[in-house]
Order: structure tokens, then sequence, then C-alpha cells
């Protein structure tokens, strides 16, 4: 039995940002998978939901003229998934959805919810990390758009003010075309599972040489994160195993890895340095470069 | 003896004296045993037509909903509950100080000895009723009764979790805004975390008068090991540790209560073991036992933790408190994983004297089990390891001491296995690294010490009757391809490391000579020609009720729709069993079946006789007819028998039989598993590639549910191995991943396809030449795969679970990483 008081079901975005002006107090809900888990565990009590799941723009993905992939915050990770411009565009972000929970939550659970739950494992977080998404946040007032980087504030606090609600998550196509990438989700079990450590990586080559590489880490810190100490010493790099050596060792710096009874900080800063490494080789190989070996 | 089953591979027909070995004696071409028949539940349970205890409901039902201790080791100082009470929507809320202070006499059902009406002084406080919770039959020798140390709600917190006090509201959400409300005054004592703390000199007691925390000792000693040692040419020590893991059964602990027209107490549960819950529910209230009636429907899984009274002796005091109200009682996940059950925790000691050529001299085992806060069934586990370990390497000498411990954790009990996959993954760990020191092959080592039939365990005095544990190495052997993956493993490099590993087991078919194996079976024939089967055995998802059926059918020459099984049990209807345990039902509940239904063949063929003037002995029930014996000719229909037994106007006696069995008797199953993993050395992440259990369980009745059986048993063994364990703060005793994300219950994306394959052996003292399979899958997986990641990478994991930070800190100081 959920403690539930009201539930409002809003059909449009401005019907929901107007609910939201007028009643502080609600919550949003989009699949619930987060919310209800909440609930049940006792942290959200007597809880007044606003639903979004009737508002049919925010389902959608699309690319727009520009170039930019435009991905609905209602979107649920079997969409993501299924998602023929996804898959062929930016796969660690549909690597990343089919590695999420099991087909249920995956028919139900939405990125947008993802994204704002704010939890360092989250499956999306690592590779909209790696890709540079933007959020588009809207209120009655107006909306703006915030980088991922700033959007994450620590465990569960995520930008987000009274009043505003993730509409859109857009990639740049400065940040996708020419790249090859590589999502890695190391947990304990190969489904129903929260990630011990997430690995997205993106690289682009020029020639011989690294152009650019992009490293989002989630479980590696209280929120996801980028490692920019070492995709800084990529530019220009041969792309040869010994860089990608070091760039697994660089990576470790960014991490903010701590001990708790899921795992030493030892043992996560050596998968951050071994995945990175794993995660890069392949995705130079998807970037168009040879097989480091 | 004589002919062989032909069940078994070819290779294996051409040795005569293996026959001899196997023991098949008179083979019988059976017609519906030896087939997998669909199982007798499957089209009502894939439809959700099959009602589970949730199920069920009575009107203006309520709710109870219990307060769990936050403090490992508390005392109460004081309690106030009047704000809880005085919640609307609120019904009941109880406490110590509300259960029944009567002092109940456990010698003889239905004596109350003292009812204490007044206010109860401290010291009287003691003789608040105590009641043991274990699921084992009653004894009449108060020496080998459970051990009763737990009250219905306590006034001393011993785990975080304990039950304090309860409440009965008309939702959940009021019962659960109640709890809130209660107010507990504790004082706070030190929680003993670990074994090691409990054992401590000047340790706090958690139970008055158990000296040094200690709940029981004693094992056994056969010959004289240090004799034996002295014998020996080498002798080789090792240490093993285990960890707590649950059960995760899909349907949590449910159940409710009401008071019946006539007062009784009335309980719907999802239980293993409804004769016992009645029996402890009636102890635990002071109640004689014919006041309370059980009532078992489909049970959603049980793996032990429902072969425990767990809710039911609260749930019943709950709807007395309510004037007899139904009011039920739903664990969440989360109580279920830390106030039911759990598996001890084991630390082992092993000490081993052999020679040169494998021959094991002597074996001396120390073991240390973990039981938590109270008893349950830790009296009786670290006995029972021990003594179904004695039936596979007989030896010389053997030594077995085990002590176990309370300690403030959650409850151990029993759990598929029953201390069997703790003390084999700690032997069978051992005996590879023995065979690895004598750079033997671990078959062959396996081999020199392996059972014959005849061996008689000096202990219990049971008897190798069967025993199929050569073939069923053969057979896994050939099909993990051992000998050419031995090869091929050799000379490895890279990230990625491969191994092959095995180990053995040997079991027991229910309790005897330890408890009291008594089974009953009751069948009506009906008009048609059929007939309703009960049994007080109860299938709760491993399929009884068919392998009942199937025996039956086969008796009497019936078609599986011909035989209706009734798949609830009561204990106001139900003939008496004492239930789902010890992998007793096949082997143990089976002889009660087939005795009855040989009953009701003889009563039919006798009604026949009468009708026809045929001699008895001519007749026999054939596809439903009765024939002549000499040359199948039909001479009646079962209907016509059936019909006549209603309606004769002078003969007329339906045909039943009602019949108990006390099986005074046990048999041994044996069998392996052969494991192939792939160890990541880098993320120490060990993937399982292939994996065989192969078992001589006697006749297999039903091919394909026991294939079901050993997937089930392999899957929960890979968990035990890889993944699964219970954690807990070690300073305040706090589960730390007590719901099914944090523990790490593999899921089907986890689990290799699983092979199961079978040695068909005919046990001569089982009905149909059956022995036990229900829990033997789980034991042996752990050790072969342990044997595997050492045989992959030299590195010998001697803890489990070997889950991916175990494994990396092993590699790490193995200098791999
Ligand atoms: C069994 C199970 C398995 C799971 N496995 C995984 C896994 O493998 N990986 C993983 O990352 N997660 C997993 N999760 C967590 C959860 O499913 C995901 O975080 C999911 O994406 C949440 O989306 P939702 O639509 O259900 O969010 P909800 O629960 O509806 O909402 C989550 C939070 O976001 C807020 N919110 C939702 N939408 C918006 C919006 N548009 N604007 C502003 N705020 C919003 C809500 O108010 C709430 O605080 C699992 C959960 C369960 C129950």
């Amino acid at each position: 039995m959920y403690d539930i008081i009201g539930y409002y079901d809003a059909e449009t975005v401005d019907e929901a940002t107007a609910f939201l002006a007028e009643n502080p107090n609600l919550k949003l809900i989009a699949g619930g998978t987060d919310v209800l888990i909440k609930m049940h565990g006792g942290q959200l009590e007597a809880a007044e939901l606003l639903s979004l799941r009737k508002i049919k723009s925010l389902s959608i993905i699309r690319k727009a003229q520009d170039g930019t992939i435009v991905i609905g915050a209602m979107v649920t990770f079997s969409q993501v998934f299924n998602d023929p411009i996804l898959r062929e565009m930016i796969p660690i972000l549909t690597e990343a959805a089919i590695s999420m929970g099991g087909p249920q939550i995956r028919n139900i659970a939405t990125i947008g919810g993802n994204v704002c739950n704010g939890a360092t494992s989250a499956d999306s977080a690592s590779s909209l990390f790696a890709l540079n998404a933007q959020l588009k946040i809207e209120h009655v007032k107006g909306e703006r758009i915030v980088p991922i980087r700033e959007f994450y504030l620590g465990p569960g606090k995520v930008a987000l003010k009274p009043g505003e609600i993730l509409t859109e998550i857009l990639i740049s196509p400065d940040d996708y075309q020419g790249f090859g990438g590589q999502y890695i989700k190391f947990a304990m079990r190969e489904a129903m599972d929260i990630a011990t450590l997430a690995v997205s990586v993106v690289c682009k080559l020029s020639g011989k040489t690294f152009a650019d590489v992009r490293i989002g880490l989630g479980v590696a810190g209280p929120t996801p994160l980028r490692c920019l100490e070492a995709e800084e010493f990529a530019k220009g790099k041969d792309v040869s195993l010994e860089t990608v050596a070091k760039i697994g060792e660089l990576a470790v710096n960014s991490a903010k890895a701590r001990t708790s009874w899921r795992a030493s900080k030892e043992y996560r800063e050596h998968l951050v340095e071994e995945l990175v490494q794993r995660a890069l080789k392949i995705a130079v190989v998807n970037a168009g470069g040879g097989e480091l070996v | 003896m004589g002919v062989i089953n032909f069940a078994l591979s070819v290779v294996l027909l051409c040795d005569i004296e293996l026959k001899l070995r196997l023991g098949r004696s008179d083979f019988m071409a059976y017609k519906v045993v030896g087939k997998s028949v669909r199982k007798v539940d499957a089209i009502a349970k894939v439809t959700g037509k099959a009602k589970y205890t949730d199920d069920f409901s009575e009107r203006d039902m309520l709710v109870g909903k219990i307060l769990h201790s936050p403090y490992a080791h508390a005392i109460i100082k004081s309690i106030d509950v009047s704000l809880a009470r005085a919640l609307p929507g609120v019904e009941a809320v109880l406490t110590y100080k509300d259960l029944p202070r009567i002092n109940y006499s456990t010698t003889l059902p239905g004596v109350i000895e003292d009812v204490i009406e007044k206010e109860l002084a401290e010291e009287l406080e003691l003789k608040r009723i105590k009641f043991g919770t274990a699921g084992h039959p009653y004894s009449l020798d108060p020496g080998h009764r459970d051990v009763e140390d737990r009250h219905i709600l306590t006034k001393k917190a011993r785990f975080i979790g304990d039950n304090i006090a309860a409440v009965v509201a008309t939702d959940e959400l009021i019962a659960e805004k109640a709890l809130k409300l209660i107010k507990v005054e504790y004082e706070v004592l030190e929680a003993l975390t670990s074994t090691d703390a409990a054992l401590r000199e000047g340790a706090p007691l958690i139970h008055e008068g158990r000296e040094r925390n200690i709940l029981a000792s004693g094992g056994f000693a056969i010959g004289d090991v240090e004799e034996a040692f002295k014998e020996s040419d080498l002798v080789i020590e090792g240490e093993y540790e285990t960890s707590i893991v649950q059960h995760c059964h899909m349907e949590n602990q449910t159940s409710y209560a009401y008071q019946d027209t006539d007062g009784r107490i009335v309980i719907v549960t999802s239980t293993q073991i409804p004769q016992i819950v009645r029996r402890v529910v009636a102890q635990a209230l002071g109640l004689p036992w014919g006041k309370v009636r059980v009532i078992k429907p489909f049970v959603g899984g049980g793996f032990g933790n429902k072969q425990d009274v767990c809710i039911e002796p609260l749930n019943a005091a709950m709807t007395l408190a309510v004037g007899g109200r139904p009011v039920k009682i739903e664990l969440t996940r989360e109580e279920s994983m830390i106030d039911t059950r759990t598996r001890h925790a084991f630390k082992f000691k092993i000490k081993t004297g052999i020679n040169h050529n494998g021959k094991i001299i002597g074996i001396h085992i120390s073991a240390v089990s973990n039981t938590g806060a109270y008893a349950s069934h830790g009296h009786s586990i670290a006995g029972s390891a021990g003594g179904k370990f004695r039936y596979l390497y007989p030896t010389k000498a053997l030594k077995y001491d085990p002590i176990t411990v309370y300690t403030n954790l959650p409850v151990a009990g029993a759990m598929r296995g029953y201390g069997c996959p703790q003390i084999f993954y700690a032997f069978e760990s051992h005996l590879e690294d023995i065979a690895k020191r004598l750079n033997m092959d671990p078959i062959e080592i396996r081999q020199k010490n392996l059972v014959e039939v005849g061996f008689v365990d000096p202990v219990s005095k049971n008897k190798i009757t069967s025993c199929g544990i050569r073939e069923c190495i053969a057979k896994g052997k050939a099909l993990i391809k051992w000998d050419e993956k031995k090869v091929l493993y050799k000379e490895q490099s890279g990230d990625k490391l491969r191994g092959v590993g095995m180990a053995c087991f040997s079991y027991a078919s229910g309790t005897y000579p330890v408890a009291l194996e008594l089974a009953a079976a009751r069948i009506v024939l009906n008009q048609d020609g059929s007939l309703q089967l009960q049994i007080g055995a109860t299938d709760t998802g491993q399929g009884s009720d068919t392998v009942f059926g199937q025996m039956v059918a086969e008796v009497l020459g019936l078609p599986m729709d011909m035989v209706h099984v009734i798949s609830t049990q009561d204990t106001d209807i139900s003939p008496f069993d004492t239930g789902c345990y010890a992998s007793r039902q096949t082997y143990v509940s089976g002889m009660a079946v087939e005795k009855a239904a040989l009953e009701v063949k003889a009563k039919i063929l006798t009604f026949a006789s009468s009708m026809t003037d045929i001699p008895v002995d001519k007749l026999d029930l054939l596809e439903q007819k009765i024939v002549y014996k000499h040359s199948g000719e039909s001479v009646l229909t079962l209907e016509q028998v059936a019909m006549q037994s209603y309606y004769d106007r002078v003969l007329a006696k339906p045909i039943t039989s009602d019949i108990s069995n006390n099986a005074r008797i046990n048999a041994v199953p044996f069998g392996v598993t052969f494991a192939e993993v792939e160890v990541d050395i880098k993320t120490g992440k060990i993937v399982v590639l292939e994996i065989y259990n192969v078992h001589d369980s006697g006749t297999i009745i039903n091919p394909q549910m026991a294939e079901g059986q050993v997937h089930g048993g392999v899957s929960m063994g890979i968990g035990y191995a890889l993944s699964e364990q219970l954690l807990f703060d070690a300073v305040t005793g706090k589960p730390l991943n007590n719901n099914l994300l944090d523990y790490k219950l593999p899921t089907i994306m986890d689990t290799p396809n699983i092979g199961a394959a079978f040695v068909e052996t005919y046990e001569p003292t089982g009905p149909f030449g059956v022995k036990s399979l229900g829990e033997p899958p789980v034991i042996s997986p752990a050790p072969a795969i342990r044997n595997a990641v050492l045989d992959a990478t030299g590195v010998a994991f001697n803890r489990l679970p070997m889950n991916p930070q175990r494994v990396f800190e092993g590699f790490k100081k193995a200098g791999l990483i």
C-alpha cells in the first residue's frame, strides 16, 4: 500500500508547469520506478503526485534540422534501445539502455526520471556525460538549458528548482558526429542490477592520433563525472596501447571512489583504470581505428 | 540383484559387476513412473488460478504489522503504546505484556498447568511461555525436543528485527503509522555480531544460562583420529568459511488468522509444515493443540525457510486480541530477509591424514556455526551436516567437533541442504587442495576413497543399499569433456583463464534415525473409477503432488487424469504427515502413498471377486479394467466395481484407504557437480561456462521435474558460490543488504545452461526404487566452482562467496594483479 494522498494528470507541459506553480507540494511522477520505491522505503510520505505520462510530446525521439538529437524526458528505456536513430548515432546510449533493469522496468522507466533521480548509478548518465548532453528545463515563466555536468549536484540532488520540469535531452551533432564509443556496465549481475562502475567513452581519431576523447563514469563518485585530466592528456597523442594505458591511469585521478560495503576504494579505482582502457580500445575500433593489441 | 535399469547409458551397460553394484533387482516396465507427465498443478499455476494465501480474502480483513527492534541487543526499559492505540483505525496494539501468561506444559497436549492472573512480578516474567520454532516432529523424549528460547513478543531484543510490538489496524498505512507512535525506551547492550565476539570470555549472554553463548556442541568420533594421523604419510590442514545467505523464495511469509464459529483459531499460511505450525501455535499461546487449525494452500517456495514457525503464533495472538476477527500478516521482502531464517555461516578447520597413494586414513573437522539470535534449527544443523558427510568417504577415523553459537544476528534455520552445502564446500575444497599437494588427479583421489554398497554408518547404523557415485562421476566427466579440457587449459595466458573442477556429495532421504519419519495418505475411489489422493506431505512447488499421483496411477493402472491430487493440506482434514523437509517426501511419504494404493488395489480386486466369484489371486487391475491375471482378458471395468461399491444394496462399501507409514529406514543419494569457469583476472569476475550435476537418486519418477529440481538447486548453488551473502554492520549488527537489489541473488541472465543427468540405481528400500533429490542439487556446485577457479588460476578461495571484490583481493595477494 502506498501513502498517496493526491494524484493528478497533466496532458501538456504547460498544464504541468501550471499545476506545479499552483501546488508546490506536488511530486512529479514519470514511470514511478524510483518514486514508488522511495514510498515503499518510507522516504516519501503522504505524496501528492503529478503524473507526466499523458504528455505525448515528451515521448518523442527526433533528430532536429541541425542534427541535434532530441530525446523527450518521458521516453522509456525500451524506446531508447529500439530507436533506429539512437542506435546508429549514439549506440553508447542504447547499450546503456538495454543494460538497465529488466524488460518490465525498461518498458516503464523513463530517461527523464533516470536523470532527475540524481543517482550516480543512473545507467543513462555516464553516456549522457560523455555525449555532453544538454537538458531543456521548463517552468511557467520560461525555459532554460543546462549542461548535464552542471545538473548533478550530489547524491539524489539535481539542479531543478521548484516548479521546473525536465522536458528534453539534447545532444549536439558536434558531440557525436565522427565519434566512436563504448559503454561498459560493470555490475554483480547481468540484469536487474545497479552498476559497480559504469564507463562510457567516446573518441574521435585524426589519423593515428586521438583528436578527442571524452570519458563519463558512473558510481566512481557521488555523482556521475568526467575524466577531464585523462581527456586533456589524450588530445593529439598516438593511438597506442601506451596512450590508452596512461589514459586509464589518469582517469583514476578524476574518480572520487570510496570504500563501502559494496566495494573497496582500491578495487573501484582498479576497475576505473582497467575498464576505461577496455572501453577506449573498443571505442577506437568503433571510431574507425585499428584493434590495439 | 539382476537386471540393470536400461536408462543407464550404454557405456555403463557393459559392466556386469557394475549392474550388481547398482543393485537394480526386479526391473519393471513402469507405465507412469519414470515418465515426464505434466505437473498436476501446471495449468493452475500458469493461468493464475492456483490460489496462494494472499489470494484468499475474508470480509473486513484487518492488517497486522510488526514493530522490529532497531537494536541488535537491548532490553526494553519502558514501552508506551497509548498514542498508537488512540489512532483511529487501530484495533489492537500488543506488546510482551499482553501475551498469555499461562505456563503451559509441553509434556501433554491440552494440559494447562497454571494460569497466572495477577500482574506478573519480575521473576515470574521468566515464566512467560517460551517456545521453539523448528519444524521438527514433536518428541516424547524431553531431551530430544527443540530448544524453547523464544517469546511471541520479546522484552529483550536479540537482533535488529526482533519482534517488540504489533499493531492490528483496518489498513496497512494506519498500521504503519501506529508503529511509529509506539514509544520504546531501550537499554542498549553490546551487539555480538560474530561467533568470535560471542565466544569471547566475559561476553554478555544473549540467552540466560547459555554459557559462552553456546547453543549446542558435541559431534562424534569414529576410531582414533590421532592414531590415524600417526599412521598417515601426510597430514594436511585447511580452513574454510561460508557466508550467511537467505532462501529468497518468491512468496514471502504470509498468513491470516481468525477464530471460527466454534472458537478455534484457523490459520491459513504459506508453510511447509502445517501440522507443526498447529502444534507450535498452540504451545506458544498455551492452548490445547486441537484448538488450532492450519490450512496450507498453494505455496510459492520455501527452501526450508517455511520449515519453521515464524509469523503464525503472532498472527494467532493478533486475532485473539480483536475478538477473533480475521487479521493478515504479510511480510515485506525486507522483513522476510532478516526476520525469518537464514543459512548458518560456518567456519571449518579440517585436518586430514592421507597416504601418498591418495587413501585417506583419518579426518578431523572442527566447525563453528553461527545460529544468530534464537535456536530455531541451530541445535541440529551442524550435527546433521556431519551425519550426512559420513557416508561419502568412509575412513578408519573421523572426528567431528561442531559448536553452534548464538549471536545478535538474524536467526539461522533450515535451508536446502541443512548444513551440507557448508560442510561439502569445506571438505571438497580441502580434498582438492590435498590432490594438488599430492599431484594427483582430483577424480582419482575421490575414487580412492568413495563408499561402497554394504557400508554401514557406525553412528546412525544406516546402510548403503545402492550407490551410483562412480557412475555419476564417469558421466559428468564425459559430459564436460574433462580430459580434453584439462589438457587444453594447461598452458594459458592473457586476462581470461579457464578451468574445470568437480565436487561430490552424499545426503539422506529423510531424517531417520534422528527423528520420526511418519507419513500418511488417504485414497477415496469415486463412482467413475477416478480417485482422490490426499497426502499429509506438502507440495511447496517442488512437485511432490505430481510424483505421488504418478505412484498411485502406476499401482492402480490409471491414467493421470483419473487421479485427483488434493493439494491443500488442512490439519482438520488431511492425514498426518510432519511436512516438507529433509528431502523426505518422494521416499518417505511415497512409502505411505504406495501402501495406500496397494490397499485400494487389494480392495478393488476383493470387491471384484465378490462380484464375479473369481478368486482374488487370479485377478489384476490394468488400464481401468479388472482382468484375468493369466490372460489379460477383461472381466469388469473399474467403473463397474466402483459403482457397485457405492450402490450395491447388500455389498455397498466405498473403497478407501487411510494409511500411515512410519519409515524406520533411510537411503543415501549421491551426486557430483562438474563446472567449467572463465575468470577475468583483471576484474575478478568469474563466469560459469558449463555446469553439470549428475545425481544418483535411485529411480527418477518424473525426469522433467527432476531436471527442474536440479536446475533450481544448481542456480542456488551458483549464487552461494559467487555472489550471495547477507551483510551486517560489524558494530551495530545492522543489516546492510536485506533487499533483492543489494543481495545478489543471480538472475536467469547470470545462470548458464545447466546440465542435469541421472544415474538411475534401484534403491531397494524406497518406493519404486527412489532416493531423495529435493535438496541434493544445491550441495556440490559451490566447491566444484571453487575448484574450477583453482584449476584456472592456481588461487584457492577458501571463503564464500567468491565475488569480484574478494577475488580481486585474492589475486592481488597471489601477485596475479
Ligand atoms: C527493479 C528496478 C531495477 C532498476 N534498474 C535500474 C538500472 O539497471 N539502472 C538504472 O539506472 N536505474 C535502475 N532503476 C531505477 C529507475 O528505474 C530508473 O532510475 C528510472 O529511469 C527512473 O525513471 P522513472 O520514469 O521510473 O522515474 P520516476 O520514479 O517517475 O521519477 C524519478 C525522479 O525523477 C523525477 N522526475 C521524473 N520525471 C521528471 C521530469 N520530466 N522532470 C523533472 N523531474 C522528473 C521524479 O519526481 C522523481 O524524483 C531500477 C528500478 C527498479 C525498480
